[in-house]
């Protein structure tokens, strides 16, 4: 056991100099690993981000009323005793129309958008910017906010049909619609981002087959006497698997770095960004996890190039 | 123990290459503790001969029986292990120009799994009997071909094997550096150690006066018990 172990720690010495020989051809396959790895995998941690952003929202869709300008008290309350007694909805709330104003007013930057929706609305803006009578130039309706109780699209959907058709509403939204095809578009970016890495990985294990298959021909008499003192194959085939695995570890590393660095400098910006939609969003880059993930894949992606590489180079000699 | 019975090998045609047959109908049985050399012209199959025990080669029909276990029969898997028990001096001496001499002799205890130290000590014992201790450090390049000899006997012997198998070891070297090599031979062989030797210099095999197998184009031709040649009428 401690024979094996002292085996191992030699051959993985061996190739750690090995690395530090052939420093440019090392240097330039890191490269190449840390570039192909960092594009699949910064996507991964982009469309991550946009999922916890999607995730932030109201998950569960609502269905939005909205009453014509011109609905009375009465054309209210019959709406509100309809849904009361719809077995269908949950909950449900009355949001006046003083009240949607003053809650967009307060939302930085969109009392001027109302001011001027209201003026448009008068056909004389010149006067209504003097002295806006907001309660008769508020241009936003009534509102009914209804939360059912199925979150099935195609019952939600007959719901919003069906409302849509009630006297004095003057139409019905669905608000989980965005959200649902922000959410496909992640589960699609998710599906091309596999793609992309299955093609890389392909191309990476390609390149580290190519750079063992030069190492084994220059190694050719080391090996052939290896053999012929009595080495097993598993002896002869471990420094060049160690030396592929620390080629994939060390390019994995290098993509995680680079994906920190540019998700550091995105952040700087996307800072500024979400100020002016006054949210408060901050991109993370590869989480604890997902970077091990990372490293892992690329050891083993490097390994299996070597063990590929070797297995079929090692048969020809002797 | 080696034992070869009615051991035939033969090359199939290449395509550059008519088929050759390296060895017919080859029986012998080395003890062990013999010292043993096989005698021959060039393409006799003297190199072929020592290829077949060390299961380099494998025989096209016939047994090579080392051990108790038949070499053309083992599995791939475990020739490393038969092989372990050899020590090659090759006829092209098979050095590593880019390690040390020290680094050169280790390897086949590096292969065997020894521990750092123990290994360190075994190859100085190694370098010491064959006169290149205070060469350790050095590069073979810089070695004279008769050290570079030395050192491939120093790979072949720090292992201990139970069989020392060299192949022309005195090629290409003057007579007292020759004799030098043969008695070193000769003291492995006095501590235990079975010695094949394959040969085609008449001159050492007269001083020498050990068995000798004689081959003649593939053939065994003649054994001889200590000098006196008896020739084998098939």
């Amino acid at each position: 056991m401690k024979a094996w172990f002292a085996q191992h720690v030699r051959a993985l010495s061996a190739s750690l100099a090995k690395l530090g020989r052939a420093r440019l051809a090392m240097a330039l396959n890191v490269l190449v690993f840390g570039v192909a790895l960092s594009l699949p995998a910064g996507l991964y941690a982009g469309l991550d981000n946009l999922q916890r952003f999607a995730g932030n929202l109201e998950r569960k869709p609502q269905i939005s009323l909205f009453l014509t300008l011109d609905a009375s008290a009465a054309d209210t309350a019959a709406i509100e005793s309809r849904l009361r007694q719809n077995a269908g909805i949950a909950s449900f709330a009355f949001v006046p129309r003083e009240n949607a104003l003053e809650e967009f007013r307060q939302q930085a930057g969109l009392g001027d958008v109302i001011a001027q929706l209201s003026h448009r609305q008068q056909g004389d803006p010149a006067r209504n910017a003097r002295n806006v009578d907001e309660q008769a130039n508020n241009p936003l309706p009534d509102a009914f906010v209804i939360n059912a109780n199925s979150d099935e699209p195609r019952t939600l959907d007959k719901m919003r049909a069906e409302f849509a058709q009630w006297p004095a509403v003057e139409h019905a939204t669905l608000d989980s619609a965005w959200a649902e095809k922000l959410a496909a578009a992640v589960a699609f970016g998710r599906l091309a981002t596999l793609f992309l890495a299955t093609l890389l990985s392909v191309a990476l294990i390609a390149v580290v087959f190519n750079t063992i298959r030069l190492q084994i021909m220059t190694l050719r008499d080391e090996i052939e006497v290896a053999r012929l003192i009595g080495a097993t194959d598993p002896f002869i085939r471990r420094p060049f698997l160690y030396y592929g695995a620390a080629q994939g570890f060390i390019g994995g590393l290098l993509a995680c770095l680079m994906i920190a660095a540019a998700f550091a400098l995105l952040d700087e910006n996307m800072r500024a960004f979400a100020e002016l939609y006054a949210a408060d969003f901050r991109l993370q880059g590869l989480a604890y996890g997902d970077s091990m993930a990372v490293l892992a894949f690329s050891a083993v992606l490097g390994w299996l190039g070597a063990r590929l590489s070797v297995g079929r180079h090692l048969k020809q000699s002797i | 123990m080696i034992g070869f019975s009615q051991v035939f090998k033969r090359y199939p045609q290449g395509r550059n290459s008519q088929a050759y047959s390296a060895l017919s109908n080859i029986s012998f049985t080395i003890q062990p503790g013999e010292m043993v050399f096989i005698a021959g012209h060039s393409g006799a199959g003297k190199s072929t001969l020592l290829k077949l025990i060390a299961g380099i080669e494998l025989p096209t029909a016939g047994s090579v029986i080392v051990n108790g276990q038949n070499v053309g029969k083992l599995k791939p898997a475990a020739m490393p292990f038969l092989r372990r028990n050899f020590g090659l001096v090759f006829q092209q001496h098979k050095l590593l120009f880019d390690r040390t001499v020290f680094a050169n002799v280790v390897l086949p205890l590096e292969i065997a799994g020894f521990e750092r130290r123990e290994a360190a000590r075994r190859v100085r014992a190694a370098l010491d009997k064959v006169g290149l201790l205070g060469k350790e450090k050095a590069w073979p390049i810089t070695l004279s071909g008769g050290e570079q000899q030395r050192l491939c006997i120093a790979r072949a012997v720090v292992n201990r094997p139970s069989f020392l198998l060299a192949d022309e070891p005195t090629a290409n070297l003057d007579a007292a550096y020759a004799n030098d090599i043969i008695g070193m031979f000769q003291s492995f062989n006095r501590v235990g150690v079975t010695v094949v030797i394959a040969t085609h210099d008449e001159a050492m095999l007269t001083r020498v006066a050990p068995r000798t197998i004689a081959l003649k184009q593939g053939e065994l031709v003649a054994e001889a018990e200590h000098g006196v040649m008896a020739e084998r009428h098939a």
